[in-house]
């Protein structure tokens, strides 16, 4: 009855082939990953053994392991976060709880995509002008730390408000009623129903902070450093940094050498993120509301 | 008859604002979440101000802007040193031109697939393929542009050198697409699917729905999603300086090795004692790439803002 005009079947067609050409495009863009994945897992991986993990660099980088840069890598994650999470977390509770629609708050986030916009170098200028030497800290990884605090602040503060906001909101009016205080509500019932979204959004900050190289060159980071970090104020060898100078400083650092550092670096960042999309797709199937 | 005293109490306005712990600790808490509230506000102006700082003396004393802007001779550590940046404006410029050749129409074509086309499980998999481009740290690749695209490129076209506007075109176009890519779909999302069942309903195809209606509604979306993308081309430090080549020159063809200014900061400040001429000349660099960051978010923030007030 409704037989197929020639119109129709030509405007079908025109779909079928833009469907095909927008998937081929998606495409190009994700090959690489799995590209890129899988030649630093082949040229990486015969590097990988225990010695290379929990050793030391020897002879000038070319031989040994990379333990040193691990352990670096954790200080300075570990101390980001301490100095990022509270402050995020605070950032994000105003935006959602307490900020109203004003200047005020139009400038926060306008300041928040600036703070994620700002290229990473001048975040690293900032770290070497206020924490290094206005501060007086030094080259460390306090300074290094807090200049990555800062960097992926908006990390955290996105994630987190995100999460705040999809409490509903008449969980809040409920414990009002009761007549607790804004406080109240907050740690007693918005808190408690947003804690696993704001962990996603932190495990995401973890991956990013592991992988950056370029703030922390100048504030802490040390091409070759034979102790482990004791406190602080040490400076610290760091994954991505090893890389860095491996790959374009140091000389006869055997191939397998240097993609064995990438292949650990990555599996780092991309096992930090798939734990945060895991954690995120479990969390929307135990949505109680 | 008297009231019981505590109705009493209760009736008068000041006993039901009870001072107690309870009290107090709101307002702890709330003093303490809304200095956390500014304190993007704080951080953003700290940069401005301690980059500035560092540079300023530099940039308004020795240096000459024109120099700056028209010379390509960036020669600090001469013993005549000059410091034109012109050759660093077009590194920086042709390589983030070259990538978003390639990356905004590959980002837009993939968030129309994954917003428009794609269902279920397919749909699924290609935004956490997408998150995982997103995750893979610069300096990682920065290597691949040196170990993988280097000798590729070497033997694809023939040429001796492999470390390019080309090389780091490719590579920051993958790294500015995740963010175009999400930016993009979140834009196409926000078109209510009214638009789209009224069209469908005229009889329109899919492909029909979303040329005619999808894409001049989230118009300004996809603008600030192409914007924020060239931000992030434009401020890449690490992949920029491992696969660039890192060679002052005017590039005039994507095979010519370049340098740009996150690359130049990157590669010199830890050789430029603190409070030198060199040392002032790499912040002022900062400055203009604090500047045109800003400028390049705050473009995106209004353009984005359009669509709120329609």
């Amino acid at each position: 009855m409704f037989a197929a005009t020639p119109l129709n079947r030509r405007s079908h067609r025109t779909q079928s082939l833009a469907k095909a050409v927008f998937f081929l495009m998606t495409v190009a863009l994700v090959v690489p990953v799995l590209v890129i994945v899988g030649t630093l897992a082949v040229k990486g991986g015969p590097a990988i053994s225990w010695e290379f993990l929990f050793t030391p660099p020897r002879d000038f980088m070319t031989a040994g392991g990379i333990l040193p840069a691990l352990v670096g890598t954790v200080w300075l994650v570990v101390v980001a976060l301490l100095a990022s999470v509270p402050v995020g977390v605070a950032a994000a509770l105003y935006l959602s709880e307490y900020a109203p629609d004003n200047l005020l708050t139009r400038t926060i986030n306008l300041a928040i995509i600036n703070l994620a916009g700002v290229p990473s170098i001048v975040h690293a200028l900032f770290g070497v002008g206020a924490f290094v030497l206005f501060f007086g800290i030094g080259a460390s990884i306090l300074a290094a730390s807090l200049t990555l605090a800062v960097m992926t602040l908006p990390v955290v503060i996105v994630a987190t408000r995100e999460s705040l906001q999809a409490v509903p909101h008449a969980f809040r009016e409920a414990c009002w009623n009761m007549g607790a205080t804004r406080w109240q509500t907050i740690r007693k019932v918005v808190l408690p129903n947003s804690v696993s979204g704001i962990l996603t959004g932190v495990i995401l900050e973890v991956s990013r902070t592991a992988g950056e190289t370029a703030p922390i060159m100048f504030t802490g980071a040390a091409a070759f450093v034979a102790f482990l970090p004791e406190s602080v104020f040490d400076q610290t060898m760091a994954m991505s940094y090893h890389l860095y100078y491996i790959a374009t400083q140091a000389t006869d650092v055997p191939e397998r050498t240097t993609y064995g550092v990438a292949l650990v670096l990555i599996a780092i960042v991309l096992l930090m993120n798939a734990v945060s999309i895991g954690f995120r797709v479990y969390l929307r199937g135990q949505k109680k509301w | 008859m008297t009231p019981p005293a505590d109705s009493a109490a209760a009736a008068t306005p000041g006993a039901m604002d009870r001072r107690d712990a309870a009290w107090y600790a709101d307002r702890i808490a709330q003093a303490l979440i809304f200095v956390g509230g500014v304190s993007a506000i704080v951080f953003i102006a700290g940069i401005f101000v301690f980059v500035t700082r560092e540079g300023l003396d530099f940039a308004l004393g020795p240096l000459g802007l024109r120099e700056f802007f028209t010379s390509i001779a960036w020669r600090p550590t001469s013993n005549t040193p000059t410091y034109g940046a012109l050759a660093l404006i077009a590194g920086t410029a042709s390589v983030t031109g070259f990538a978003m050749l390639l990356s905004v129409p590959l980002s837009l074509g993939a968030a129309l697939f994954i917003a428009e086309f794609a269902r279920g499980k397919t749909r699924e998999t290609l935004k956490i393929l997408v998150e995982m481009l997103a995750a893979i740290p610069s300096v990682v690749w920065g290597f691949v542009g040196m170990s993988i695209m280097n000798p590729l490129i070497i033997r694809v076209f023939d040429v001796p050198v492999g470390l390019t506007v080309l090389n780091a075109g490719l590579i920051l176009g993958l790294m500015a697409a995740p963010i175009m890519t999400t930016i993009a779909e979140d834009a196409l999302k926000a078109v209510p699917d009214t638009y789209r069942e009224a069209a469908e309903a005229l009889g329109a195809t899919r492909w029909e729905v979303v040329v005619k209606v999808v894409i001049p509604a989230s118009r300004n979306g996809l603008l600030a999603a192409v914007l924020l993308g060239v931000g992030r081309g434009f401020g890449e430090t690490m992949a920029v300086l491992m696969a660039s080549g890192h060679a002052i020159n005017l590039p005039t063809s994507p095979f010519d090795s370049v340098r740009a200014l996150t690359a130049t900061i990157a590669a010199e400040l830890g050789d430029a004692p603190v409070g030198s001429d060199h040392y002032g000349s790499l912040f002022t660099l900062g400055i203009l790439l604090f500047v045109v960051t800003f400028l390049i978010n705050l473009a995106a923030d209004v353009v984005v803002r359009g669509i709120g007030r329609k």
